[in-house]
């Protein structure tokens, strides 16, 4: 919402600088989002005469002019149509900034004459659209005189951020009213002398049928010439962005702006039949609108149709159809309200932003509709002549809603305290309330138009016992409706500042702690990634269709996504690194370790998950190692081993299934789980297929740890198991051997450990050997003795109980 | 026989010319051996009488010891040249690089929700959790936030394609939601934050359609909008560790808190950057107030017993404010360059001991 300070004005008796209101509006709720000044741009431009205007000697269409600027004569270079000797216009001197097209004024030489400085047109000081020729001024413009201030442009323009629970400050005198409360000065009433009466009745009738609509106020004006707006009125709109149109057009937009009261005008030649506000017909109301754009109004629509169909979206935008012109005579002036909702709606609907639309999906004030079409009418008539009808009306009376309903508001004034936090007495808020025209009224007066009035006065009543307040709220405030609103009305112009800062209630001794253990694993599981080489990454949590499909697609599709790229709910967080990983390539890097931490969102939830992803080179090539080595699926492996046992799972417990999955390498990736159907985890390298499709190369790894499959420990119990180091030191002995080739150095492992579970402590692969004579593992194992020292029998015993057990799973000891 | 003086000049003359350990060692047996001089020397004590021993006993005793010295000190020097000459000859360049070990780093986003939690936990405060796919109800009606109301256009909102009637589930447009399955869960008094992804269709220089927030809430009986403001000055003074951090709260709206609050920031200039801290600017932080009345009730639970505030802010926008980025885009872009600069050290786990910053 834009306005002037001289606007501003003629609503406010202040004399407060445009600093103070500019922090006053901002104090109170309506925040300067900036004010700016046109003049400071335009003070160096003068007022100045052409002395005289000679042809160019080398061009047709320039001339040389000679110009005073009050500082003797200057020569310029001018290809503007109209400049001739003795008119006056805008000049600027060389140094001069042109802020239209944005460039610095010099000592020019045009096709060979000399040129110190330019006489602007309109459009090249930004004070509008015309460029057809130099700015032409009255003759009696002093030479010399600061243009902006010979033309009054020094009128601050505030741009105010209104928000969206305030239809009163969408306009400029509901913007003084608040100043005005806030102590910033004395509202003026705006004039209201009544028109002239008249015996005339509007030409057309008007018929309200369904909902959205209550009332419709109208004038009839006729014998109007629709010529331009005054120049006062042209400036306003201009300077707050608006391009003046005629008379007829300009003076409702005004009051659009300047009361908050959206009008409507309609050529009442170009009007075929009555007017009936209905609801919209589909194709049958196809109209063009005044932003010559076409529109199919639907069933929730509002409409005003003639007998043509639709000419208009009712609150949103009139049609071209009945639009005033110059030609206009006899018009007819609307002034309507249109429910917040539906208008709201039909703008969303329609794509279809107007000042009316943010005007009456706010809630314009229902008390406007009768003496929102008396001034305007008296203005359109002062600029544009002709005679105004009597005013009539259509309206209709729903129950509940606006305009009718008389809205109050119980408040009780503790809890100005008990909300806010500011003491501030009884007599202190009311008087901040008199100033919003929030008045305290009495249960006489607000049973009187009730349909129940005993059953009123017994509630106000009640209210009334406890202390609190009955207030009359007024009709351009909807957004009151319950204690906490008066309580914000109260703080705003008493001011948040005075807020005091008050300290939550601390309990007694440390703080508790507070993460939960996904929390804390999640943490564990992250810091440990770091630590281990890994960059965490934070991918979007939509991918394409295609990302989506080889990870069977997406089960949460955007039904407005802003990209195909970005338009399916990720199944997998492996699309997202990957993405990141092959754009990290590109920029050269030879090895990516990626990780993210996120949700999957599947069909049966969103699955919190940490994936990484290793490409490119594990170890680069160095004069010590050699050859670069690129990651393997053990790298992965490692990874995974290492997060899941950050994040608190039993990895000691974990069984291994070969195998991943369709998007895995099926020899060279594998499941980590407590069971076939408790998965943990996955890890290994990627299935050559999926990874032409992530467009990396064969061979990148990656591991997936499925956070919320996680168990929780069985014990919180931080005291450890008791445990006492033995005395006695460990004895190592190693086996080889040969085992059958589908036999998992997992399982030849835990076959040993289980041979004697108390004596043996740790095993460990040391050596892998695929011969002639088939593959050979060597394993480690670690005796721990306890009471004394084991016995030669006692480790030919172990041996033996050892190497049974291997050959149990297949295993023949090497010998 | 010769005198034991003699003896001693030959060797010691001997030793002194041995050019290495083993010649030095045939010195020694020369000398000192089973057949040596001086042993043979000390065998002629035995037939000595005892006043000619009393004599000979010393002098030959000091001429072996004499020669053994030498030998001895011979030894050291020798050993220490040989150590010497080995030395000289074992060199590495230690200049050369050692292999690396790859260092990872945790996201600014996480390690600023780390911080967040560090700090309110300090205050009482838990961190909750909720769906992204969140329903039309959780995400603006129990808000406050109607159909046809101007706020919801103004949320640019992601739906979720079901193919069926009614309203379809969002992404959630905000952390809010959180609020009100907080409050549905649990008994109050209640303080929590949530952070986490929020959702918008908005994608420019400065908006990515996918970005972080964190919600607080506190219900309880009698928490005010003082309570808010001193809530958010220890955040924010905790959170950019400095204490000439100003608020400015603006009378705001939003649906689901009234009376609500902006919540500005002072900024100062340092280095030619804004900073916050001072108060030479504001800058808009966080959104506020007092949850509405028809939320709590909305929440099943009675506005006239419990009230509390609400506040919302941008995780994102908080760590470009302290940690100095100033491309929102480039945090989802997974740039190792970027991440490694950018990037947290695994031992950067904020604590109240060691500061929440890093």
């Amino acid at each position: 919402m834009k306005f002037t300070l001289s606007w501003l004005k003629e609503h406010l008796d202040t004399d407060a600088s445009p600093e103070q209101i500019a922090a006053t509006l901002t104090a109170i709720g309506l925040e300067v989002e900036d004010v700016t000044n046109p003049a400071e741009a335009l003070r160096p431009f003068k007022v100045a005469k052409v002395i005289s205007a000679e042809r160019h000697p080398q061009a047709d269409k320039l001339q040389v002019l000679s110009v005073d600027a009050g500082e003797g004569p200057m020569q310029i270079v001018c290809g503007a149509p109209n400049a001739r000797a003795g008119m006056k216009g805008v000049f600027g001197g060389p140094g001069t900034y042109v802020p239209g097209p944005g460039f610095t004024l010099g000592n020019a030489t045009i096709r060979g004459v000399d040129s110190s400085g330019m006489m602007c047109s309109a459009r090249e000081l930004e004070l509008g659209e015309d460029h057809d020729g130099i700015i032409e001024l009255p003759a009696d413009a002093p030479v010399g005189q600061s243009y902006a201030d010979y033309a009054d442009l020094d009128d601050p323009v505030f741009d105010v951020n209104v928000l969206a629970n305030r239809p009163d400050c969408m306009g400029v005198h509901g913007i003084a009213r608040d100043l005005a409360a806030a102590g910033l000065g004395t509202l003026r009433r705006p004039d209201s002398d009544a028109l002239p009466p008249s015996e005339d009745t509007p030409p057309v009738d008007v018929r309200i049928e369904g909902e959205g609509c209550t009332v419709f106020w109208r004038r009839a004006i006729r014998g109007v010439k629709n010529g331009q707006s005054p120049e006062w009125l042209q400036r306003r709109l201009k300077a707050v962005g608006q391009k003046p149109i005629s008379a007829l057009v300009d003076v409702t937009n005004y009051f659009t702006l300047d009361r908050a009261r959206p009008l409507h005008v309609y050529d009442l030649a170009k009007l075929q039949g009555d007017i009936v506000v209905r609801r919209g017909r589909g194709e049958a109301d196809r109209f063009m609108a005044l932003n010559d754009k076409e529109y199919v109004p639907t069933e929730e629509d509002i409409v005003i149709a003639d007998d043509r169909g639709a000419i208009g979206l009712g609150g949103v935008i009139g049609g071209a159809a009945t639009g005033v012109d110059e030609s206009t005579t006899d018009l007819l002036v609307e002034s309507a309200w249109f429910d917040p909702e539906t208008v709201a709606r039909t703008g969303q609907r329609h794509n279809l932003v107007t000042d009316a639309r943010m005007r009456f999906e706010r809630g314009v004030d229902p008390a406007s509709t009768r003496e929102g079409v008396e001034a305007p009418v008296r203005m359109m008539i002062a600029h544009a002549g002709g005679t105004a009808s009597a005013p009539a009306v259509t309206d209709v009376s729903p129950p509940e809603g606006y305009p009718y309903r008389r809205n109050v508001v119980a408040y009780r004034p503790q809890r100005l305290a008990e909300l806010a936090g500011i003491d501030l007495a009884d007599e202190a808020q009311r008087a901040l309330l008199e100033r919003l025209a929030i008045h305290p009224t009495d249960v006489a007066r607000l049973c009187e138009d009730h349909a129940d009035p005993a059953a009123a006065a017994r509630h106000y009543e009640a209210v009334a016992r406890k202390g609190g307040w009955l207030l009359h709220i007024p009709s351009w405030r909807p957004d009151i409706e319950g204690e906490a609103d008066v309580v914000e009305e109260i703080a705003r112009l008493h001011g948040y500042d005075k807020i005091p800062s008050t300290p939550l209630a601390r309990p007694f001794g440390v703080a508790r702690p507070t993460a939960t253990r996904a929390q804390v694993a999640e943490r564990r599981l992250r810091r440990t990634a770091a630590a281990r080489g890994l960059h965490e990454a934070i991918t979007w949590s939509f991918v394409s269709d295609a990302q989506a499909a080889p990870f069977g697609g997406g089960a949460h599709r955007l039904a407005n996504p802003i990209s195909e790229e970005l338009k399916v709910m990720r199944p997998s967080l492996l699309p997202g690194l990957a993405a990141a990983a092959r754009r990290n390539l590109d920029r050269g890097q030879s090895s990516v370790r990626l990780f993210e931490i996120g949700r999957r969102y599947l069909a049966e939830g969103e699955k919190p998950t940490a994936t990484l992803l290793l490409v490119g080179e594990a170890r680069p090539r160095g004069w010590a190692a050699g050859k670069a080595r690129a990651f393997d699926p053990y790298d992965a492996k490692a990874e995974a081993y290492a997060l899941l046992e950050a994040a608190g799972a039993p990895t000691g417990n974990l069984a291994i299934f070969e195998g991943a999955g369709a998007d895995w390498h099926p020899g060279r990736s594998a499941a980590l789980g407590l069971g076939p159907k408790k998965i943990l985890a996955r890890f290994g390298e990627l299935h050559p297929a999926l990874l032409k499709t992530l467009d990396l190369p064969e061979g990148t790894v990656a591991a997936e740890i499925y956070l919320d499959a996680i168990p929780a420990p069985r014990s919180k119990e931080r005291a450890r198991v008791a445990y006492a180091p033995p005395a006695l030191q460990p004895v190592t002995r190693d086996y080889a051997f040969f085992v059958p080739e589908d036999l998992q150095a997992a399982q030849l492992e835990r076959a040993v450990a289980g041979a004697d579970k108390k004596r043996i402590v740790a095993t460990r692969i040391f050596d892998r050997f695929e011969g002639k004579d088939g593959l050979s593992l060597a394993i480690e194992v670690t005796l721990q003795p306890r009471d004394k020292s084991f016995t030669d029998e006692e480790l030919a015993e172990l041996s033996q109980k050892i190497v049974t057990a291997a050959a149990a799973k297949g295993a023949k000891l090497r010998t | 026989m010769p005198a034991p003086e003699d003896l001693v000049s030959l060797y010691t003359a001997k030793v002194a010319a041995a050019p290495d350990l083993a010649a030095l060692d045939a010195v020694r047996v020369e000398a000192l051996g089973k057949q040596g001089a001086i042993t043979q020397l000390l065998k002629t004590l035995g037939k000595m009488d005892p006043d000619t021993r009393k004599v000979e006993g010393p002098r030959i005793q000091a001429a072996r010891q004499a020669v053994a010295d030498a030998i001895e000190a011979r030894k050291a020097a020798l050993e220490h040249e040989a150590l010497e000459a080995r030395l000289a000859s074992e060199r590495l360049d230690l200049s050369l690089p050692v292999e690396e070990t790859p260092l990872g780093s945790v996201h600014p986003v996480s390690q600023v929700m780390d911080e967040l939690s560090e700090i309110f936990a300090d205050m009482g405060f838990a961190v909750a959790e909720g769906p992204e796919i969140e329903d039309d109800w959780h995400n603006f009606e129990a808000l406050n936030i109607p159909e046809a109301h101007p706020a919801r256009a103004m949320q640019d909102t992601f739906y979720v394609d079901t193919g069926e009637e009614g309203a379809p589930p969002v992404l959630r447009t905000h952390t809010s939601p959180v609020q009100i399955r907080t409050m549905m869960r649990e008994e109050p008094p209640l303080r929590i934050i949530a952070p986490g992804r929020v959702y918008r269709s908005d994608s420019d220089a400065t908006h990515t359609p996918m970005f972080h927030q964190v919600e607080g809430l506190v219900i309880d009986r009698d928490i005010h909008m003082g309570h808010l403001k001193w809530t958010l000055e220890t955040f924010l003074k905790a959170f950019f560790e400095r204490d000439d951090i100003v608020l400015r709260l603006r009378p705001s709206y939003f649906p689901f808190t009234e009376p609500s609050a902006e919540v500005d920031v002072g900024w100062s200039e340092q280095k030619g950057r804004r900073v916050v801290g001072g108060s030479e600017g504001w800058m808009e932080v966080l959104g506020s107030g007092m949850v509405h009345p028809k939320v709590i009730a909305n929440c099943g639970l009675d506005p006239d017993e419990w009230q509390g505030f609400a506040f919302g802010c941008g995780i994102d926008r908080l760590a470009m404010l302290k940690y100095g980025m100033d491309d929102l885009r480039a945090f989802f872009d997974g740039d190792l360059r970027w991440l490694k600069h950018y990037g947290f050290g695994m031992l950067d786990t904020p604590t109240l001991s060691a500061g929440v910053g890093a």
